[in-house]
């Protein structure tokens, strides 16, 4: 019992930065506390945070227009407190192309699942890259249909069971996983293009590191940015979050490797690439 | 002293962070939240060993994890 009491009794003390100790992780400011309608385990809720911190971090809170998508993150204005445009299923990049034209003085970043933006939205990112419209995309990957009860998605991996492929993604019938990054890297107007994980805490740190990079993209006005996220969902893959974290490691980051595959901020021809979506204002 | 506190009303008792901890600390409890989840601790008896690194705080996708670090200590004893 004595032991139980000891154990709550931080709490009491919670957010007091004593002489001898300092607060070294605490919710960022933007991220609203409030329980998530995720499930245990999923890594929205990490990159929710991961977002939210960047925002904190470069002050970009009170400008930022966020666009969500259709899926889990559909609640996204519920848990980053920043104003927020609900986009038709996919069709976020095509919005925030508006919301960026309109108000170029913004900071605008869509936050989209694999099923959102590459299966319904695939229109909408390609054509939104190509033209280098000046948003921050976040793409989590999760290779399924999560709000939906776990559907087979365009980056279902070859042999994952789904409720759409009880037998096993099958590459002659249902093809191979699209790796999004990879395209997206070639497309003309983009300036940055990478993926991160979110299954360890150095694969999330660097991810943090990816965001930040793309933030700087946009908020320097360079072009498009566009961030892949590897994430668990234990519930459609019928597994514990533990067992989740160790697919990521052992099946997913093989097939969807991790790494930069667009900078162009270093070389500079970046500038000659991008739309005038400020220009034309 | 370096702690953490667990926001228990936020855990959803994944355990993502008892696979991170280096001084592998951290525990799933007894207890169990509104929300009916096993959250997790750490017993007060092993809080000293607490690095201050981060790491569980960092995995939590609840952000229910808070962390201190000790600050070093300037004067000589």
């Amino acid at each position: 019992m004595t032991t139980k009491a000891k154990a709550v009794a931080p709490k009491v003390a919670a957010n007091t930065a004593s002489e001898t100790e300092e607060l070294v992780f605490d919710r960022p400011e933007s991220m609203v506390d409030r329980a998530t309608h995720y499930c245990p385990g999923c890594h929205h809720g990490i990159a929710h945070r991961l977002v939210a911190e960047l925002l904190d971090e470069m002050d970009l809170t009170k400008k930022t227009i966020a666009v969500s998508s259709i899926g889990c993150s559909v609640f996204l204005y519920n848990y980053i407190d920043v104003d927020t445009v609900e986009a038709p299923h996919g069709r976020a990049p095509a919005v925030a192309t508006g919301v960026k034209r309109a108000r170029g003085d913004k900071f605008v970043f869509t936050y989209q699942g694999d099923g959102d933006l590459a299966s319904i939205g695939m229109a909408e990112i390609m054509h939104a890259a190509n033209r280098g419209e000046r948003l921050t995309v976040v793409f989590v990957n999760n290779t399924v249909y999560g709000m939906t009860g776990g559907q087979m998605a365009p980056t279902t991996l070859i042999g994952q069971k789904t409720t759409t492929c009880p037998g096993g993604r099958c590459k002659d019938r249902e093809g191979s996983p699209i790796r999004m990054s990879e395209i997206i890297a070639q497309l003309g107007g983009v300036v940055f293009a990478a993926r991160g994980s979110l299954d360890s805490v150095k694969n999330i740190r660097q991810a943090k590191k990816y965001l930040k990079k793309a933030f700087e993209v946009q908020e320097q006005g360079l072009g498009f940015s566009f961030v892949e996220l590897l994430s668990g969902c234990p519930t459609n893959w019928r597994m514990t979050p533990l067992a989740a974290n160790k697919r990521i490691t052992e099946e997913m980051i093989p097939y969807f490797p991790l790494g930069v595959y667009r900078d162009s901020t270093a070389d500079g021809t970046c500038g000659s690439l991008v739309a005038p979506a400020e220009g034309g204002k | 002293m370096s702690r953490i506190a667990v926001q228990e009303e936020r855990c959803k008792g994944c355990l993502l962070c008892t696979t991170v901890c280096p001084v592998q600390i951290i525990q799933q409890s007894e207890r169990i939240n509104q929300n009916g989840y096993k959250v997790a601790e750490v017993p007060a008896a092993s809080m000293d060993k607490c690095t201050g690194c981060t790491s569980c705080a960092t995995i939590c996708p609840d952000v229910a994890i808070t962390v201190w670090r000790s600050k070093k200590p300037k004067k000589a004893a």
